[in-house]
C-alpha cells in the first residue's frame, strides 16, 4: 500500500466527519487514524490540526504523550508481550529479553525488514495464562523463550513458502 | 422497543421474566478475558453447530449464551449448566460432540471435565460447591457470567433497571441518601465515600454537570473492571442513569482503556440499545430526566487513572494531572462540577437502590462496607475474577478461595493496589482485608489486584519492576515525580546489578519519603509504596543483595548462577525449554549446565519436576565456572 499525502488527507478528513470539529474529538479521531494505518503518518496530524483548528504542537504533544500511539510505522507482525504484575512474577521479562535477543530489537521498535514491532503492554487481563503474549487475536499463554521462537519461527517459514509458491507460478 | 414509562418497563420485565422461566436449560459459556484466550469463542461456534445438526431447539430447550467472565479464569474454557449449576472445566472443540452426546442428550455428567478437589480426591459437579465458589459474595459481579451482555431482555430477566424504577419513585435526595446508607466507599482505590462525593458535587451549584465512569484500569494483573464492562455492561449504565437522576446531570462519559477493544464493544452496543428503549436521551421513562453517555477511548497512558488527567484526556488534552487543592466535584471536566466514580462502583449502585442502603451495609466491615472483586493472580494456584465481602481475611483469600501456591512452594508475600500500592508479608496473611487496614500497612485497596507471590520472586526486583512502571509512565509534570522516580531507579539497578552499598539502601528510603510528600498527583504520592513496603518487611533480602552479592530467588541475573545438582533425574524437559542450548544430557542421566551459554532466563527452573536446579550467587567480575 502506498500512502500518498493526498490520500492521506481524504481518508483523515472521512474519519473527522464523524466526529464535531472541537478539541475533545482529537484522541478518538487519532484512535481512527491509527487503526487506519497502524501508525500516524505525519500528514495525517497536520490535516487533523487542520480540521479541529488546532495548533500542530498540541497534536504532536497528545500523539506522543499516550503510548496508544506511534509516529513510526510499525512492522507487519506486532508482538505484545505482556509487562502486568502477574506475567512479570511468572518470568515474563525473559520473553522480552529473548525478543532483543534473536530479532535485536526493544520495545517499541521494529526490525528492520518490517516484518515485527515489539509492543510491550500493561496487563492484557488474562493473567491466569501469565506469562502472556498477543499476536493480531492469537493469545500465547505461559509463554517462555520457546514460543518466541515459534512465533518468529513460523512467520519467517509462511513468508519463506509464500515466497517459493510465487517463484515456482512465474 | 422504546419504554415511555416505569410502568411499559415493567411489562418488559414481566415479560422477559416468563420468557427465562420457560427455558428448559441454560448453557453458559464463558468469553471472559482469560476463557477467550484459550478459545472458548471457537467452542460456542461448536456447540451451536453440534446442536443445529442434531435438531435441537435452541430457543427453549437449550439455550447457549456466550456469557462475561465466570471467575475460575485458571481452569478455563468454562461451561456452566442452569439450572443444574454443572461446570465442565478446560473444555476444547474436540470435546462438543461428547458433551451434547452424552450430556445434553443423556443427561449423564462426564467426569472428566467437572472440577476435582485436590485434596478429597472427590469430584464437584455442581459449581457453587467448589471452595473456589464456595466462599465467594456475588454483589458488584452478580450478572457477570451469567447472562447475554449483549441482550437487554436477559438484563430485565435478571432484575435489571428495577433499581432505575425504584430511583425514580424517589425523590433524588432520598437516593443520595440511600448510597450513604449503603456505606459504598470508591472502588478505584481511594476509597472515597460515593455519596459525600455526590452531595459536593450537587452543592457546587450550576446547571451543568457532568457524570464519569473511569473504566481505565491501568493496575497490571488487575482485570475486574474489564470483567464488568464486558460481562455486565448494563449494569454499569444503570448505575450511571440512577446517579444522573440522584445529581442532577445530562451527560455522562464512560474513560475506557484502548487495551479492552471488546469492553468498549460491549458498552457501545449497550448505549445504542438503551437509547432505543428510551432508557438514555430525552425525557428517560416519562420522568424528564435527560441524560446520555459518550464513550471516550484512553490512548494507553497509566496516568489517565487518575481523575483530573483522565478529565484532561476527555477533553483531547495530554493527560496531565492537576493539583488537588482543587476538587473536581466543583471544577472538573471543562471547570464544571464533576462526578467521577469507578466501574465497580457504578455496578453497586443499581442493586444498592433495589435492596436498600441496610442491605449492603450488612456486608463488610464496620468502615468498609459491601464486597470486593479482586484479580486474584500470580504464583497462586486458582487464578481467577473472586468477589468476597471486606473484612475476609487474606489467608482465606489466597489459600480458601485461591487454594494456595503452586507447586507446594512457599508464600512469600502479596502484593495489593497495584503500583501505588505494597507488598504484604506471610506474618501478615490473617489481615482483615478492607481499606483501612491495607493503608495501615503501607500498602491499598487499590482496584483490586492481588498479585501472589512465592520464594521464587525477588523483593528487590519487584520493587524495581514498579518504580520502572512508574517512570515510565509518570507524566513528567512534577519535578519530585518525573526526577524523584529516575534517581530511585538508578540506585535499584546498583543493588540488582550487585555494585549497591548500605548507603544506597538509605538514600532510597529518604528520597522515597521525600516522593512521596512532595509529588502533585497520586501516582508520584503513592510510587514509593511499594519501595518502602519492601524494605520494611524484607530488608534482609536487601542486604542480600547488597553485602553477599545474592539474590535468593534467582531473579537478579547478574546475582545468580543455576547449577544442577545430583538429584536430576535426566527427564529432558529443561534441554527443551533452554533457548540457548546450555544444557546438554542423555535421557535418565544426569544434565549439566554451561555456565558460558546460560542467560539465567530460570525457564529451566521453572519447568524441572523435581527441582534440581539450584540458585547460586554468581561471582561479580569474577570468573565464570562451568
Amino acid at each position: 500500500m502506498t500512502i500518498t499525502r493526498e490520500s492521506v488527507v481524504a481518508r483523515v478528513d472521512d474519519i473527522s466527519a464523524k466526529y464535531p470539529p472541537i478539541e475533545s474529538s482529537l484522541i478518538e479521531i487519532l484512535h481512527d487514524v491509527s487503526i487506519e494505518y497502524n501508525y500516524l503518518p505525519g500528514d495525517a496530524l497536520k490535516r487533523v490540526s487542520e480540521n479541529l483548528g488546532i495548533p500542530i504542537a498540541k497534536v504532536y504533544a497528545v500523539a506522543t504523550f499516550y503510548k496508544g500511539f506511534s509516529l513510526e510505522p510499525r512492522g507487519k507482525k506486532i508482538i505484545k508481550v505482556c509487562k502486568g504484575t502477574a506475567c512479570h512474577v511468572r518470568g515474563g521479562d525473559r520473553n522480552i529479553d529473548e525478543i532483543k535477543r534473536l530479532l535485536g530489537i526493544g520495545p517499541r521498535e521494529t526490525t528492520e525488514d518490517m516484518k515485527f514491532t515489539l509492543e510491550v503492554v500493561n496487563c492484557v487481563g488474562t493473567c491466569a495464562m501469565a506469562p502472556v503474549i498477543v499476536v493480531k487475536d492469537k493469545y500465547y499463554g505461559n509463554a517462555t523463550p520457546s514460543t518466541i521462537q515459534e512465533i518468529i519461527g513460523s512467520d519467517s517459514m509462511e513468508t519463506d513458502t509464500g515466497e517459493a509458491l510465487e517463484g515456482g507460478d512465474v | 422497543m422504546r419504554f415511555k414509562s416505569v410502568k411499559d418497563l415493567e411489562t418488559q420485565i414481566e415479560k422477559a421474566k416468563k420468557a427465562e422461566s420457560a427455558v428448559k436449560k441454560t448453557i453458559l459459556v464463558c468469553a471472559g478475558p482469560g476463557c477467550r484466550a484459550n478459545g472458548s469463542g471457537e467452542v460456542i461456534v461448536a456447540l451451536r453447530r453440534e446442536l443445529e445438526s442434531r435438531g435441537i431447539d435452541m430457543k427453549v430447550e437449550v439455550v447457549v449464551k456466550e456469557t462475561g467472565c465466570h471467575g475460575f479464569c485458571e481452569q478455563g474454557p468454562l461451561l456452566t449448566f442452569e439450572p443444574s449449576g454443572l461446570q465442565y472445566q478446560r473444555v476444547s472443540v474436540s470435546k462438543v460432540p461428547e458433551i451434547v452426546e452424552k450430556t445434553i442428550v443423556g443427561g449423564k455428567v462426564i467426569k472428566s471435565m467437572v472440577y476435582r478437589d485436590p485434596e478429597s480426591k472427590k469430584y464437584i459437579d455442581e459449581y457453587p460447591k467448589i471452595p473456589f465458589y464456595l466462599h465467594q459474595t456475588k454483589i458488584a459481579l452478580r450478572n457477570t457470567g451469567h447472562l447475554d451482555p449483549t441482550s437487554l431482555d436477559d438484563y430485565l430477566a435478571a432484575g435489571g433497571f428495577a433499581g432505575l424504577a425504584k430511583a425514580l419513585s424517589m425523590e433524588s435526595g432520598a437516593v443520595v441518601d440511600e448510597v450513604e446508607k449503603s456505606g459504598l466507599r470508591g472502588r478505584g482505590g481511594g476509597g472515597f465515600p460515593t455519596a459525600r462525593k455526590w452531595r459536593s458535587c450537587i452543592n457546587a451549584g450550576g446547571d451543568v454537570r457532568y457524570l464519569i465512569c473511569n473504566g481505565d484500569e491501568g493496575d497490571p494483573g488487575a482485570f475486574m473492571d474489564c470483567a464488568i464492562m464486558e460481562g455486565d455492561p448494563f449494569g454499569v449504565l444503570e448505575g450511571m442513569i440512577i446517579g444522573a437522576f440522584a445529581i442532577g446531570c445530562n451527560e455522562g462519559y464512560i474513560y475506557v482503556r484502548q487495551e479492552y477493544p471488546l469492553a468498549i464493544k460491549r458498552l457501545q452496543h449497550a448505549i445504542e440499545v438503551l437509547r432505543e428503549a428510551g432508557l438514555l436521551g430525552e425525557d428517560i421513562l416519562g420522568s424528564g430526566l435527560n441524560f446520555d453517555i459518550t464513550i471516550s477511548r484512553g490512548g494507553g497512558a497509566f496516568v489517565c487513572g487518575e481523575s483530573s488527567a483522565l478529565m484532561r484526556s476527555i477533553a483531547g488534552k495530554v493527560g496531565e494531572p492537576r493539583a488537588k487543592y482543587i476538587h473536581s466535584t466543583e471544577k472538573g471536566l471543562n471547570d464544571l462540577p464533576t462526578v467521577l466514580n469507578n466501574v465497580e462502583t457504578w455496578v453497586n449502585v443499581p442493586i444498592i437502590i433495589e435492596n436498600g442502603g441496610e442491605w449492603f451495609a450488612r456486608f463488610g466491615t464496620e468502615k468498609s462496607k459491601g464486597t470486593k472483586a479482586f484479580a486474584l493472580v500470580g504464583r497462586v494456584i486458582n487464578t481467577g475474577l473472586v468477589e468476597v465481602p471486606m473484612g475476609i481475611t487474606l489467608r482465606d483469600l489466597i489459600f480458601g478461595i485461591g487454594g494456595g501456591i503452586h507447586k507446594g512452594r512457599e508464600f512469600k508475600a502479596v502484593q495489593t493496589g497495584g503500583p501505588s500500592g505494597g507488598c504484604i508479608p506471610a506474618e501478615l496473611l490473617d489481615l482483615e482485608v478492607d481499606f483501612d487496614r491495607l493503608d495501615e500497612q503501607g500498602s491499598m485497596m487499590g482496584s483490586g489486584g492481588m498479585i501472589v507471590m512465592d520464594e521464587r520472586t525477588c523483593m528487590v526486583d519487584i520493587a524495581r519492576y514498579f518504580l520502572k512502571f512508574l517512570l515510565e509512565e509518570s507524566c513528567g509534570k512534577c519535578v519530585p515525580c518525573r526526577e524523584g522516580l529516575k534517581q530511585l531507579t538508578a540506585l535499584y539497578d546498583r543493588i540488582v546489578e550487585g555494585h549497591g552499598t548500605i548507603e544506597d539502601l538509605e538514600k532510597i528510603e529518604w528520597l522515597a519519603e521525600d516522593v512521596k510528600i512532595a509529588s502533585l498527583c497520586a501516582l508520584g504520592k503513592s510510587a514509593p509504596n511499594p519501595v518502602l513496603s519492601t524494605i520494611k518487611f524484607f530488608r534482609d533480602e536487601y542486604i542480600e543483595h547488597i553485602e553477599d552479592r545474592r539474590c535468593r530467588a534467582g531473579v537478579c541475573k547478574p546475582l545468580t548462577r543455576l547449577v544442577i545438582e545430583d538429584d536430576c533425574i535426566g527427564c529432558g524437559k529443561c534441554v527443551k525449554v533452554c533457548p540457548t542450548d546450555a544444557i546438554a544430557g542423555e535421557l535418565k542421566k544426569l544434565h549439566v549446565l554451561d555456565q558460558v551459554k546460560c542467560i539465567v532466563c530460570g525457564s529451566c527452573v521453572e519447568i524441572c519436576p523435581v527441582d534440581c536446579i539450584q540458585v547460586e550467587p554468581a561471582k561479580i567480575a569474577g570468573e565464570v565456572t562451568g
